[in-house]
């Protein structure tokens, strides 16, 4: 796809947009839909466009497949880290009211954190997925 | 005719689950029977979903003038059962990406037929 | 302040090692990290069980949610029991996979296949815990999805087909499942088992209630290959690594029938399960299996594929000490799944040793490996005379009880199916001993070494332990009983 010009352009538009609006569905979560999973797979999706038209090496040379199976793990250990950090604050195993002295802000942060493990992890997933199947 | 139009949703999930799991059952192609797996496990999806909503209820966020919200706990499951679908699927392909490799073939019957000679 | 956390941590630790795995990459860490995992799950398991025998059942709620909103995890007798069994197999698996699986599989993806290992722990062991009945789900999917992952890595172009078959029917159901806690969530309104059982209770007779028993029963039923819906087990053993199938054998289809206990008893409740035709149904499919299930076995060629059908046919011994209903049935079964576990766990790492040394689990290729691999040799015919039911091993107990309680129940033929599947037993143990002991050796067996120590260590680890609880039963009996007479009567 080397001489597709309008497609290069476009996605070169579009690509900053789809990730910006992941991070806006990560981030604004917490008030209407969204969340990690959700904003996870658009973010995906704007870094598989990219291999779509520059082509996967070039994705490949971005994102090394190394990092984005380390980020995978870490958006796991991210999750449970959460989750033990409330098991060692006196709570249950992700009990977010602990995390901080108002129950309230400890809420808000847990979920702001725990959904930021998941986006990670499936974005990173969804990317790994890609690069098997494109050989 | 109420109770044919009354259950619609039912009605659909039953169809897009013979659907699925027929060609589950049917096809000969890895592919297919995959494929055939995701419509069988999207019927059970719309299954959740449908049963989730509330009649004359709004998306459940809270907003001003409304007292009657739809279900979000279906919706939130169905998130959760639709990543293990995704994944799924992920193993199921690439399974079959390497089967295509070692056989050659990702027709059952051909498979079958290939591992007979030093099968037990 | 740990004790307090253990029945999350029995989950939570070894999903941290997954990906503690993934990162460090190194294959001999990934190694000492999963059995550092297991071990922890073992001490774990002890503790929840020992607390439960003195002190009684415990919940503990996720995020600190109470019960019917949050996810509720409650450890009881039979799930501290059956997590007890699933990381000590485990455990010992691990002690046998380390060789075994540098041998089997690639060395870059070593740290990958201990990931995966620990994923399947964090599953079963989850699936045991939760009392929640989606949660059951997606821990049902966690494990079976790393199950095939396993599965495949087998060193036969065989194992991806055998690995796909049982993602196929794995899938369906799972999903089958999943509908069946849909249907239970529409008609009460909540996931909690012991919510459920309340609900379902105030219900009574109420046809979609009956229509989520099937999906769920179907769903089990496929997960533990009760038969006739084994047919992806005998080729998923035959061709996983065999450290894979060893961990497998002891564990995936022994969780999945503490589901259908858990279910049946607990989420139903027995009066509902006796009023239906499900007994009857329970002990056709067990006879069929033990009977049919054995019959196959006796006629295989390939070691490993000959202990699959064997499962099968123990996995009806199972169904049918479940299928009584009644406390001696249900405590037999619960005996026979810890025997169970011993023997053919036992079993599959002898034989996975013999393929160490041979690369052929065929029967033929074996002749005469007992004078090559004495110790290895004496830990099968250990494991075979359990698996027959001999006095004194762990499989003349769970048998014994088994029988006992068909016969107090009135079932008489139910029990000469049980003796006569014994018999057939003997007849496929005994082909695996002829080989080994009676055959002149080949090319292949002449050359080949006695097993590595860690391989045999675990073989008789668990052959052992297959004599001392045929000889000292107080603990899986008691331990049985108490679980029986709490599942039935509440």
């Amino acid at each position: 796809m080397r001489h597709h010009h309008v497609l290069h352009v476009v996605a070169k538009m579009v690509i900053p947009l789809i990730l910006l609006f992941a991070l806006y569905v990560q981030f604004h979560g917490d008030f209407g839909p969204g969340g990690g999973f959700q904003a996870g797979v658009i973010f995906a999706a704007g870094l598989i466009l990219y291999g779509l038209v520059f082509g996967v090496d070039r994705l490949r040379r971005t994102v090394p497949p190394g990092v984005v199976r380390g980020l995978a793990a870490a958006g796991g250990l991210l999750y449970a880290g959460v989750g033990v950090a409330g098991m060692v604050l006196g709570g249950a195993y992700l009990d977010y009211g602990v995390l901080l002295p108002d129950p309230m802000a400890g809420q808000h942060l847990g979920i702001l954190l725990i959904e930021l493990g998941v986006g990670v992890t499936v974005a990173a997933v969804m990317t790994s997925l890609f690069y098997c199947f494109a050989g | 005719m109420d109770a044919f139009l009354g259950y619609y949703n039912y009605w659909i999930v039953i169809a897009l689950m013979m659907t699925g799991l027929y060609t589950v059952a049917a096809s000969g192609n890895l592919v297919k029977k995959i494929i055939g797996l995701n419509i069988f496990q999207t019927s059970v999806f719309l299954f959740f979903i449908s049963v989730g909503k509330v009649s004359g209820g709004t998306a459940p966020i809270l907003a001003e003038g409304w007292t009657r919200y739809s279900n979000p706990l279906p919706h939130v499951l169905i998130l959760t059962a639709i990543v293990v679908g995704v994944a799924t699927t992920a193993v199921g392909l690439a399974l079959i990406v390497r089967v295509n490799r070692a056989y050659a073939t990702i027709e059952d019957d051909e498979i079958r037929r290939s591992d007979l000679p030093d099968s037990s | 302040m740990i004790a307090s956390h253990l029945p999350a941590l029995q989950v939570v630790v070894p999903l941290v090692a997954a990906p503690v795995c993934v990162l460090l990459r190194w294959s001999r860490v990934a190694w000492m990290v999963a059995m550092a995992a297991s071990l922890f799950a073992v001490g774990g398991a002890w503790c929840l069980l020992a607390g439960v025998l003195s002190a009684g059942p415990t919940s503990y709620f996720l995020g600190s949610w109470a019960a019917p909103w949050g996810i509720e995890y409650r450890v009881d007798e039979t799930n501290a029991w059956v997590m007890l069994v699933v990381s000590v197999i485990s455990a010992v698996s691990l002690l046998f996979a380390r060789r075994s699986v540098e041998r089997e599989v690639e060395t870059d993806r070593i740290h990958l296949f201990y990931t995966a290992w620990l994923l399947c722990l964090a599953g079963l062991l989850g699936m045991a815990v939760t009392a929640d009945a989606f949660n059951v789900f997606v821990f049902l999917e966690i494990s079976s999805l790393s199950t095939y992952v396993l599965v495949s890595l087998g060193t036969r172009r065989e194992a991806l087909v055998a690995a796909l078959r049982y993602l196929v029917l794995g899938t369906v159901g799972a999903t089958f499942f999943l509908i069946g806690v849909g249907l239970l969530y529409q008609v009460t309104g909540t996931l909690n088992m012991g919510d459920l059982a309340t609900r379902i209770a105030q219900l009574g007779p109420h046809r979609t209630v009956t229509a989520a028993f099937g999906f769920l029963a179907v769903g089990i039923a496929v997960k533990s290959a009760v038969y006739p819906l084994h047919t992806w087990l005998p080729n998923a053993y035959a061709f996983a690594p065999s450290a894979v199938s060893a961990f497998l054998a002891g564990t995936a289809t022994k969780v999945s029938l503490y589901l259908l206990l858990r279910f049946l008893f607990t989420v139903f409740g027995h009066e509902f399960v006796a009023g239906g035709p499900v007994p009857v149904l329970l002990a056709l499919t067990g006879v069929a299996a033990v009977v049919a299930a054995s019959v196959a076995a006796v006629r295989q060629d390939d070691a490993k594929r000959l202990l699959g059908f064997s499962s099968v046919a123990q996995i009806g011994y199972l169904v049918l000490g479940v299928s009584l209903l009644t406390t001696e049935g249900v405590a037999a079964s619960l005996i026979h799944l810890f025997g169970h576990a011993l023997m053919k766990t036992a079993l599959f790492v002898c034989l996975g040793a013999i393929v160490y040394r041979i690369g052929s689990a065929r029967i033929d290729d074996m002749a005469g490996i007992a004078k090559r691999m004495p110790w290895t040799c004496a830990a099968l015919v250990v494991g075979g005379l359990s698996l027959i039911g001999v006095p004194l091993t762990a499989g003349f107990v769970g048998k014994w009880y088994l029988v006992a309680a068909a016969l107090e129940a009135g079932w008489w033929p139910v029990a000469a199916a049980m003796l006569l599947a014994s018999l057939i037993a003997v007849a496929y143990v005994w082909k695996l001993v002829e080989s080994a002991y009676f055959r002149a050796p080949s090319a292949r067996v002449a050359a080949a070494r006695g097993a590595p120590f860690s391989m045999v260590a675990a073989a008789w680890g668990l052959s052992g332990a297959n004599i001392w609880f045929g000889i000292d039963t107080s603990l899986p009996i008691g331990v049985a009983n108490r679980a029986a007479a709490a599942l039935l009567g509440g």
